[in-house]
């Protein structure tokens, strides 16, 4: 007799996974191509000779990092105070607060940037480096706070206590016990950050002076000539080199982290 | 020469409330220096505030708290000369076995000479912290851990390890939350031992937070016993076994039979219909008592001298005694004996005046004060209640003092049936019934003798029979309180 079928659970991760082939995968591979690709169709270089050489797109390549580092600093000095204040008493049994701090992630971010947009111009500021990097801290502010409070909110009060017992004053037992063992917090709040600021294009384009392009717009510009395809894929993928680099780099550091922290949650 | 005891903590009329809920009421209480002073409670009983309000992470609500005659009451944590180790230890998991113990160190300062006229102090050497983190883990058995990581610690090196931390700074005070509540019983043991011998080595004062009478009894100098944020008792881990100063101290410490009877004079007790006499006198007349008899004190026999005749209804084999229990007349006596008599059979127990011990009741009646509203209703402890009043006339709106005897209230499983809703705050077995507390929504508690028994938290109602309560016109406002033994 026949075994009777079993469904496996695995089925249920087939949608995902075909749409990932489709729309991941394949396009990192025709990036990969195009990028490697010379003029007359063999394996070349001179795609990446061509926008290193270019100081258009390598002083694009330098800003963006300038301002993914910047936005990432500015949003974790801003954050950080308003976690730790939500964290305490009274703060802490106020949900709601939290939640108030997190709604703008619910609506449209073009539409905010376009809100904060008329704001400026208001305001009367004129579009500039630092206007596009105040859009950027506004829009991933929560992404920033959420995590950091998280870890802050669930911090055993013990350590806290533990601290002062043994003497150290408030701000002694913020810097030696509650910083340091926020730091996982931080760690994925720069991730959550970090990253997206460095591809992210509409914002600068739409909040910051010509002369602050970033490497993302540079992309968009070199896809939408047909003669750009591999220059623009060479950039791309020299983008994702980089944001592998540091993912590479903050998750070896939170594994770190994490390894000391262990046990650093309420029980 | 004058022997002077030299107070080292005073706590004078401390309370402390939670949004309007007291943990803590208007305790009193000294501890000696150089003294294992227990608190001992059940949870919830106001014990952990106490310390917390020692250590200063809590304030009182009011009252005051002395270190060495000096105030502390709103002093921060860290400006006094006490250390705590916590109940779930709060070691810093980013730092070592080592700079955990270090912690405190680097960041006391001490005296070095004087300069015009001033005490300057200055920071430790890393020599000299090194040296003492070396001994205090040397002292804890932990030398070769400077090292490790915390985590990598079992439960009970983690103990020692905060236990270490808080005495490397040398408090005048080192106050313990609990701290064996995690621990395997074996290692809780020999942590016990550990911690008398650092006690008797070091000559500091040690306060110890436990719910676990048996480590407050094997521990301390002094137990304190508190229940309802009051103190129920203070003394010796003696004194309080063989004298509890009331049914709840020895219900709670130790097995115990707890019954209800009455003075006849010094001298001797009448109980389960039967006179006993016994070492206490110094009571009235008649007076309604509460009587404890410890289950390894009762003699049991097959058959012999006695006051008592019974049958064993069930028997537990304890390691090194037997647990039985004994139904004489309508009371189940507990009763330990190293040799074993079987159920069923019908044994004598005997009792020796030695064995009892004495006790005024926590409460003989509940009393209230309350107001007419009408012929004959009463409106008491947030209810308006019926009774049957045939003597005395009163008018509306005038205020009396009603008395209710304990078997006259009726606690009802429906808070909806009763008048009044209610919680049960504790049960004792009182030979045929229970002696519950219940403490009503408005804030007052009635005393209870019931025949079911009731879990503690259950919510219930409130009735009273009308034929038996007692309304007297109010002449002087004094209303019985609870026999709270405060101040030893």
């Amino acid at each position: 007799m026949k075994k009777a079928k079993v469904f496996r659970p695995t089925a249920f991760a087939f949608p995902y996974i075909a749409v990932t082939v489709v729309f991941v995968i394949v396009p990192l591979l025709l990036v990969t191509v195009y990028a490697f690709r010379g003029n007359d169709g063999s394996f070349s270089v001179e795609n990446f000779t061509y926008i290193f050489t270019n100081e258009a797109y390598r002083n694009s390549l330098f800003k963006t990092v300038g301002i993914a580092f910047l936005a990432t600093l500015l949003c974790l000095l801003v954050s950080y105070p308003v976690a730790f204040v939500l964290a305490s008493a009274p703060f802490n049994k106020m949900a709601v607060l939290a939640l108030l701090f997190v709604i703008p992630m619910w609506m449209n971010f073009v539409l905010r940037i376009v809100a904060l947009k008329s704001v400026f111009t208001w305001m009367g500021l004129k579009p500039s480096f630092w206007t596009g990097v105040i859009g950027l801290v506004y829009d991933f502010l929560p992404y920033m706070l959420l995590p950091i409070y998280t870890v802050l909110s669930n911090l055993d009060k013990s350590y806290v206590e533990a601290s002062k017992d043994l003497g150290s004053n408030e701000f002694l037992t913020f810097w030696k016990v509650t910083f340091p063992l926020s730091i996982p917090g931080i760690i994925s709040g720069v991730s959550m950050v970090f990253m997206p600021i460095f591809s992210a294009y509409a914002v600068t384009g739409l909040l910051a002076d010509a002369g602050t392009t970033v490497i993302g717009r540079g992309i968009e510009q070199l896809f939408s000539q047909p003669s750009g395809y591999g220059a623009g894929s060479a950039l791309s993928f020299v983008l994702l080199l980089l944001v592998f680099l540091v993912m590479f780099a903050s998750s070896a550091i939170s594994r770190k982290a994490n390894k000391t922290l262990k046990g650093a949650k309420k029980k | 020469m004058a022997y002077v005891e030299e107070k080292i903590i005073d706590l004078v009329d401390v309370c402390k409330s939670y949004d309007d809920t007291p943990a803590v009421k208007n305790l009193t209480l000294y501890i000696r220096k150089g003294e294992f002073v227990t608190l001992l409670g059940p949870s919830g009983c106001g014990k952990t505030t106490l310390l917390r309000m020692i250590a200063g992470f809590e304030s009182p609500t009011s009252g005051h708290i002395y270190i060495e005659g000096e105030e502390i009451t709103s002093k921060p944590p860290y400006r006094r000369p006490v250390n705590t180790v916590f109940q779930k230890y709060a070691l810093f998991p980013h730092l070592n076995v080592f700079n955990n113990v270090a912690f405190g160190l680097k960041l006391k300062k001490v005296e070095a000479g004087e300069k015009d006229g001033k005490k300057i102090y200055r920071k430790l050497t890393k020599a000299e912290i090194a040296e003492k983190v070396n001994r205090a883990l040397k002292m804890v058995d932990l030398e070769d851990y400077g090292y490790r990581n915390v985590n990598s610690l079992s439960g009970g090196q983690q103990q020692r390890i905060a236990i270490a931390r808080a005495l490397v700074c040398e408090p005048k005070v080192l106050l313990l939350d609990e701290p064996l509540g995690a621990l395997d019983l074996k290692m809780r043991k020999e942590m016990q031992i550990e911690l008398k011998r650092m006690h008797r080595e070091l000559g500091i004062t040690f306060i110890y937070v436990t719910h676990d009478q048996e480590e407050a009894l094997t521990m301390s100098d002094t137990v304190v016993v508190i229940n309802d944020g009051h103190i129920q008792q203070i003394g010796t881990p003696k004194k309080v076994y063989d004298e509890p100063a009331n049914a709840f101290v020895a219900n709670f410490i130790g097995e115990s039979n707890i019954l209800s009877g009455t003075m006849i004079k010094d001298y001797l007790v009448r109980f389960l219909g039967v006179n006993v006499p016994c070492l206490d006198k110094g009571f009235n007349k008649n007076e309604q008592v509460d009587l404890v008899i410890r289950p390894e004190d009762i003699s049991i026999s097959k058959e012999g001298e006695g006051q008592f005749k019974g049958r064993v209804t069930s028997s537990v084999f304890k390691g090194t005694y037997y647990e039985m229990n004994v139904l004489s007349g309508d009371y189940e006596f507990t009763v330990q004996n190293t040799s074993e008599f079987y159920v069923g059979e019908e044994v004598v127990l005997k009792i020796v005046p030695d064995s009892i011990h004495i006790m005024r009741k926590m409460r003989t009646i509940n009393s209230f004060e309350g107001e007419i509203e009408d012929e004959n209703t009463v409106y008491f402890c947030g209810g308006s209640f019926e009774f049957l009043n045939p003597d005395e006339k009163f008018e509306k709106g005038d205020t009396v003092i009603v008395k209710i005897p304990f078997d006259a209230v009726e606690i009802t499983d429906d808070e909806d049936d009763g008048v009044i809703g209610a919680t049960i705050t504790q049960a004792l077995y009182k030979c045929s019934y229970y002696q519950a507390q219940v403490f009503t929504d408005e804030g007052e508690d009635f005393y209870v003798d019931t025949p079911y028994e009731w879990g503690i938290g259950d919510r219930v109602g409130i009735k009273i029979d009308p034929a038996k309560i007692a309304v007297e016109k109010a002449e002087d406002s004094e209303s019985e309180g609870e026999s709270a033994n405060e101040e030893g």
